[in-house]
């Protein structure tokens, strides 16, 4: 294996909060602390974690409604992720976001969005901004095999490849768009067959090893960041929670979902590989356990402790008063 | 002073917001090497180059969105949606992105983005490329919305809208872009959220704004033969309302006529009698009346066009009624 020490912990650090950071929210929503609607990002946590190791905090991101994995594998702050999600002042977004718009803007993360396929055109500004200016940032989109089908996806797609802007679009097919499979709708069996339509490099890859993802996109980003164009990577994978926190279910069965986290679970995949390899020990993950529990815990007395917005801030940041000179 | 059309005004506020910050930046569907639907962008490209003023895909819901994204990524991004009419196919990206992104990101960031849209009935384009629709975005937080009547603040308000950091609809009636007025050498901006009386009268206030200002001049004028003395007010700005200037009117005239070209059924014109039969009632005289076009598509016959417009007789119709 060509990682690092450090790159291995990193990829585990990453991976394993994004995945405890998620059953807590989970566990939370169930026990009515959190309102609104949750998605979580289980069984997806190497697709945003290979991707963003190629990243650096002045590239931006787009992320969806099931956005919590980008947002902390781009290094957002847990403690102001968890009070957004709960709603409270000290939030991201002071509580007027919550979990389905979390942004960083500090870091590139350019918002989670509650419109399905609402991300493509602005990572495809965000990467004309940086053409523009002549800097090398990249700009990376995320969304679902079910955002695919949005008209939105032609027109980003085009617009990037036309103008070979640095974009790297992330397809994350997890088999399911809410209750509907994927092949009931469209009409590709991967969805990195399409870039055909658009003349740019269309790569599938297996979303649920983190190595394999970070390879590919790797390359897509070194492509990117030397004027080559946008790349579409396709990381299959699996929803391995119900389309929202609650979701009954009804469409699939629970073996289905089970033979899939049994045989295929990102983090499992990624400790059997560095066990096998004796790149890391048993140890090294149970240290990066521990200290990630400790953070995830401490996300959530900071969440709870803080203050709901106050009735006066109820208007705050709808505009911006006046501009640069009026 | 000077006269110049309001093309030319237009183009001289880009080219001066352009030399000025690098990051502002044209983009629309035959914007560069046409110039925009009037060619009056022309000479732009050859100031500031076709990467700086690019010719897009016809892809409005890519135009607009990457708009919003470079504006999120820094830039000062001027949009041009070619006609209203098409603003529909980017109603996700104006809407639900570009209005709501600061509030919702808790005002992490800023949007300056200014949507260019050119609008009104003119030469019988018919009902897909004659609409004015402005008063759809009066009812969506966190756009601002200008519509300027003359060169001057076509000027003025692209220039503010620039400069601001909050997005900026710009609508700008396509009969109006070869009229010619009266426009200062030196540099100026008019203020958005300021109206305009643009001629004092006491018995009845008529408030309007783009090309319908024009015919609701040319009504007080007719009205003075009848012994009525109109104030006329240009609104200029409909998000925010200057809801100080139409009081102070409508307070010493006692008496209120909205004139729009848009739909008279949901247009600006309710929201201001609304807010006026709210707030004023008790000043007012009389009824409040609207005029704007009847609820229909615009039709493309010469014939059948000018009938669901409203014109200069439907004003002065309207302030007859009810002085
Ligand atoms: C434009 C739009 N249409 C529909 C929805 C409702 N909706 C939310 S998530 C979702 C499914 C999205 O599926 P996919 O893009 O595959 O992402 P996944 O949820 O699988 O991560 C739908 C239909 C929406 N939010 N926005």
């Amino acid at each position: 294996m060509d990682f690092s020490e450090e790159q291995l912990q990193d990829f585990y650090r990453v991976m394993f909060t994004i995945r405890r950071f998620e059953e807590k929210v989970n566990e939370l929503f169930l026990g009515g602390e959190i309102p609104g609607f949750v998605h979580l990002y289980i069984g997806e946590e190497a697709i945003a974690t290979g991707v963003m190791a190629n990243l650096r905090k002045t590239d931006y991101i787009t992320s969806t409604h099931r956005g919590h994995g980008h947002t902390i594998a781009k290094g957002a702050d847990l403690n102001r992720m968890m009070a957004e999600i709960f709603g409270k002042a000290t939030g991201y977004c002071k509580g007027k976001g919550g979990s389905m718009h979390i942004a960083d803007f500090t870091i590139g993360m350019l918002g989670a969005n509650g419109v399905v396929g609402g991300g493509y055109n602005l990572a495809v500004g965000a990467g004309l901004a940086a053409k523009l200016r002549g800097q090398d940032q990249v700009s990376v989109c995320f969304f679902g095999d079910g955002a695919s089908n949005r008209g939105t996806f032609h027109e980003g797609l085009n617009m990037a490849a036309a103008w070979k802007l640095p974009v790297i679009f992330v397809c994350e097919n997890n088999q399911w768009a809410s209750t509907t499979p994927y092949r009931t709708t469209t009409s590709v069996e991967n969805i990195a067959d399409r870039a055909t339509g658009y003349g740019i490099p269309g790569v599938v890859v297996d979303g649920n090893n983190v190595f394999a993802v970070y390879e590919a996109a790797q390359a897509a980003v070194e492509r990117a960041r030397s004027g080559g164009g946008p790349t579409l990577l396709e990381t299959k994978t699996y929803r391995i929670k119900g389309h929202f926190v609650g979701d009954p279910e009804m469409y699939r069965t629970r073996e289905e979902v089970q033979q899939q986290f049994e045989t295929n679970d990102p983090l499992n995949n990624f400790k059997q590989a560095v066990l096998n390899a004796n790149s890391l020990t048993e140890k090294d993950l149970e240290e990066i356990e521990t200290a990630v529990q400790a953070a995830i815990e401490e996300a959530v007395d900071f969440a709870r402790e803080s203050p709901f917005p106050k009735p006066e801030e109820l208007f705050e940041d709808l505009y911006v008063e006046g501009g640069e000179t009026l | 002073m000077r006269e110049i059309t309001f093309s030319q005004a237009t183009m001289e506020a880009m080219a001066e917001e352009m030399a000025r910050d690098e990051r502002v930046f044209l983009m629309g569907e035959d914007i560069a090497r046409q110039g925009g639907i009037f060619g009056q962008f022309k000479s732009l490209p050859q100031q500031f180059g076709f990467d700086r003023v690019r010719d897009t895909p016809i892809s409005e819901t890519a135009i607009v969105g990457a708009g919003v994204g470079a504006a999120l990524a820094g830039m000062r991004p001027v949009v041009d949606m070619h006609f209203v009419d098409f603003i529909t196919v980017a109603m996700d990206e104006v809407v639900n992105q570009m209005a709501k992104i600061r509030y919702m990101f808790g005002g992490q960031c800023t949007v300056p983005v200014v949507l260019r849209a050119p609008d009104g009935a003119a030469r019988s384009a018919a009902a897909q490329h004659s609409q004015s629709l402005e008063s759809w975005f009066v009812h969506v937080p966190g756009l601002k919305v200008v519509i300027p009547s003359n060169p001057a603040d076509a000027k003025g308000l692209l220039k503010a809208a620039i400069r601001d950091d909050n997005p900026v609809l710009y609508f700008e009636n396509k009969d109006l872009f070869g009229k010619k007025g009266p426009v200062p050498e030196d540099e100026f901006f008019t203020p958005i959220g300021k109206a305009k009386v643009v001629q004092e009268g006491t018995d009845v206030t008529i408030v309007s704004y783009s090309i319908m200002l024009h015919k609701a001049l040319d009504a007080a004028e007719q009205l003075k033969a009848d012994g009525i003395s109109a104030e006329v007010i240009d609104l200029r700005t409909i998000v925010p309302i200057d809801k100080e200037t139409l009081f102070e009117s409508v307070k010493k005239t006692k008496h209120l006529v909205i004139a729009h070209e848009a739909t008279k059924n949901g247009g600006v014109g309710s929201e201001l009698a609304a807010i006026v039969a709210e707030e004023l009632i008790d000043y007012l005289d009389g009824p409040i009346r609207r005029v704007g076009a009847d609820f229909v598509p615009i039709p493309f016959s010469p014939a059948l066009e000018p009938l669901m417009l409203p014109q200069v007789e439907d004003i002065v119709g309207a302030v007859k009624e009810i002085c």
